[in-house]
């Protein structure tokens, strides 16, 4: 027998793609979904890469499927909004080699900017779905999930949450499937969906939905627990286990395969018991079909809708069964009141500070976007206006110039010129580059920022298109964005150094003040990746150190206040000399 | 366990290292931890469950048997995951938060009193220091390892081959010298 391994969610599901003989994957990173490529790019013999962005990623996922090979593409949920597109079609067309999609939910916005369930998109897009409860579920449903995209000429859906991607606990893989591929077909009929054969296509997809259903009822992973006590739950994912704890010995139905749900098997068990309880993280998915059967659960009007479970606000959302089955909460120290908080920050020598700063002392309108530069909405830097998703920045930069300038001619000037759009690299090219021709082909005036800092920080330190880097590690062409810029139209591109502050005030100044489009790129890598950036600490002097408190305004980590004396920390600060600029004294110095 | 720190201090790994440790002992073990937009200089916790089967890889408020903490005003911010009669193990190091740097708010000045008083029995040490003279100033939180090595039914043996497994052969003396040193100390308070 393999020995068990501790492993994460993500580095389970992997093994099991690999196990199952999977040869293709794609993703953009996106936390917490990242490292299930990252670990199946060092597997012997596979083609693993980093797409620009998640739509990209499917549709080439479905591009090798298609080919004939069974492939993997990963995504954060958010990321599957920007493959909605190929994932709503995709099942009409169904796969060549085995096609699995990982979908990675973010309940309690751990890093992500929503915590939307898309446990509806599988059931939207009429995809089966299965959902582990821990690292050896993300093995053994990955392995199921290859089998059944086959079997029944599917996509599945792998959804995990970030306490099954993030959470280790033993995996005894099972025995590895031979590789095979599927000789490449053409069938027009079935995989080009004009209206004519989408018609077709679609009462397939009913069908096979309810073939789904009765492999759901008999799934061996459905699993039956019978406890004691009348009262049975309901539950899937890491809900499981919190469940397990809260109410030690209660009666579960764990489902694993939620979509299509297993509605004869829920009635049947349920029927059993005077009480059904549903306990899901998120939307109340479960608990809508499991009412829709006449079962009349509690659900969400206990359970939090919003944010994690964890076993206490389980226990707590049921105290009568919390009673029933013995269990309490352990008595614990109280909480300690009226500590600072410890917000995510910018680093010490992060080139993102200086450029942000200036930006900030422009007065500009900043339209941003999804990376570590969003940290410098937090005062004192407070340099973002607004931000909704990746890419967004030089589009809804787009709109805010437009109506600006619309309300200035109706006589309210907030000043358009000083709509500036900020993004980073990988965002850039993930997707800034329509919002690019937008703005050019639009007739946009306002400023482009591409904060790039060669890599992509904030998951990880990820290659995309620009690093000439590809996910395995062989070299490639790098995108030249000043001519991307130009090529599209925009004749005004500067490169400027966020170190130096005298020039990014100068050349923004200069490029918010034009009525014409610009783009001024912030080039510099990433502190934490390239240590070429560092050099000797700097030091206050306290002769010249009126204490003036300017150089605080940078938000820095290296710089202190400690009574009412500033000081740099030796071990944290990088030299980057960003303060010493912005010091009116020249106190700082080397 | 619950292992808490400051984004960037390891905390990852000295969780890594702990479950493993366990793991090679014959328990259940699992973990959970923080990625992503918490770590640019955020607190961080990581857990660590053991056991005969375990289920929630996140341990409730008043369970955990062991708080490892690599900085004072993390440890009081995640006191109220110890268990009655659990040991706090925590490092004498300051990071200052924002709010703290900006000098909006005061960092407690008498953080590791209210630690001691809270949890009496607790071990405050200056890890960075005894990390930096192990060979490694970044050992601090293997530093803290040691000392709660000898609260938990793993041998010595078992603790240094799964130091070696996990930490490349560069920081691995490093390493092993925190971690040996670390459960010096707690011989020196038991």
């Amino acid at each position: 027998m393999p020995e068990a391994k501790l492993m994460t969610g993500n580095e389970a599901i992997a093994l099991a793609a690999y196990h199952a003989g999977a040869l293709f994957a794609s993703a953009y990173p996106g936390t917490p979904s990242t490292e299930v490529l990252e670990e199946f790019s060092r597997f012997e013999g596979v083609y693993a890469e980093w797409a620009p962005n998640e739509k990209v990623a499917l549709e080439a996922t479905i591009g090798a499927s298609l080919g004939g090979v069974r492939s993997l593409a990963a995504m954060k949920h958010v990321g599957l909004n920007v493959a909605a597109d190929p994932w709503f079609t995709l099942p009409y067309i169904g796969v060549g080699g085995g096609l699995v999609v990982v979908n990675a939910d973010d309940p309690g916005m751990h890093s992500s900017q929503n915590e939307q369930d898309n446990r509806y998109y599988a059931k939207a897009a009429k995809v089966p779905m299965l959902e582990p409860a821990d690292s050896q579920e993300a093995y053994d449903l990955t392995r199921e999930a290859y089998r059944m995209s086959e079997s029944h000429d599917t996509p599945v859906m792998i959804r995990v949450t970030t306490r099954v991607c993030h959470s280790r606990s033993l995996v005894v893989p099972s025995e590895p499937a031979p590789r095979a591929t599927v000789p490449y077909e053409k069938n027009e009929v079935k995989r080009v969906m004009i209206p004519g054969h989408a018609r077709l296509r679609h009462p397939v997809m009913v069908k096979r939905l309810a073939e789904l259903e009765e492999l759901s009822n008999d799934f061996a992973f459905q699993r039956e627990e019978r406890g004691a006590g009348d009262a049975v739950v309901v539950t899937s994912g890491v809900a499981y286990q919190y469940v397990k704890e809260a109410f030690p010995g209660v009666s579960i139905l764990k489902l694993a395969m939620t979509n299509p749900l297993p509605r004869r098997l829920i009635a049947e068990f349920c029927e059993q018991f005077k009480d059904v309880y549903v306990v899901e993280e998120l939307e109340p998915y479960l608990e809508e079909a499991v009412a829709g059967l006449g079962l009349y659960p509690l659900g969400k009007e206990r359970v939090p809708r919003v944010g994690e479970l964890n076993v206490d606000n389980v226990r707590e959302s049921f105290p009568e069964l919390a009673a029933a089955t013995g269990a309490s909460a352990p008595m614990h120290i109280a909480h300690v009141e009226g500590l600072p908080a410890r917000p995510p920050i910018l680093c010490a020598g992060c080139p993102h500070r200086g450029i942000m700063y200036s930006l900030a002392r422009l007065k500009a309108i900043i339209a941003g976007d999804i990376g570590c530069y969003t940290l410098s909405v937090l005062p004192p830097l407070s340099a973002h206006d607004c931000q909704v998703c990746m890419g967004a920045s030089i589009t809804m930069g787009h709109g805010l110039e437009k109506a600006l300038e619309l309300a200035a001619e109706e006589g309210e000037d907030a000043g358009s010129h000083r709509v500036v759009s900020v993004l980073g690299d990988s965002t850039f090219f993930h997707s800034g580059v329509t919002g690019l021709m937008e703005m050019a082909y639009n007739n946009g005036r306002f400023t482009v920022v591409i904060l790039d800092n060669r890599t992509t920080a904030m998951t990880g330190f990820q290659d995309h298109p620009g690093t000439g880097v590809t996910l395995q590690h062989s070299e490639t062409v790098s995108v030249d964005m000043e001519m991307l810029a130009r090529s599209i139209g925009i004749e005004n591109v500067v490169v400027v150094d966020p170190y130096d502050l005298e020039e990014c005030k100068r050349v923004l100044s200069e490029e918010m003040n034009r009525d014409a489009p610009s783009v001024v790129i912030s080039r510099r890598p990433c502190v934490l990746r390239d240590k070429s950036s560092r050099r000797a600490a700097l030091a206050v002097s306290r002769e010249e150190c009126n204490e003036c408190g300017l150089c605080m305004g940078l938000a820095c980590p290296a710089l202190v206040k400690r009574g009412e004396e500033v000081m740099i920390l030796e071990d944290a600060c990088t030299g980057c000399g960003v303060c010493a600029q912005v010091c009116r004294r020249e106190a700082i110095r080397a | 366990m619950v292992l808490a720190g400051v984004g960037g201090q390891g905390t990852i790994l000295a969780a890594n290292i702990l479950a493993n440790a366990l793991l090679a002992h014959g328990y259940d073990v699992k973990t959970s931890e923080v990625h992503g937009m918490a770590q640019r200089g955020g607190s961080v916790i990581s857990m660590v469950r053991f056991g005969s089967a375990v289920a929630s890889p996140l341990v409730p408020f008043g369970e955990a048997e062991a708080l490892v903490v690599t900085e004072l005003l993390e440890t009081l911010r995640n006191i109220e995951f110890l268990a009655p009669g659990g040991r706090v193990i925590a490092s004498r190091t300051r990071v200052d938060p924002l709010p703290v740097l900006q000098g909006a708010e005061e960092y407690p000045p008498d953080a590791e009193e209210r630690i001691m008083k809270i949890a009496p029995g607790s071990i405050v040490v200056d890890a960075a220091a005894i990390a930096t003279e192990a060979g490694d100033a970044r050992a601090a939180n293997t530093v803290l390892l040691g000392i709660l090595s000898p609260l938990l039914p793993v041998g010595e043996e078992e603790w240094l081959a799964t130091i070696e497994k996990l930490f490349k052969a560069k920081a691995l003396d490093a390493n092993r010298n925190a971690f040996l040193a670390g459960r010096k100390i707690a011989g020196e308070n038991a």
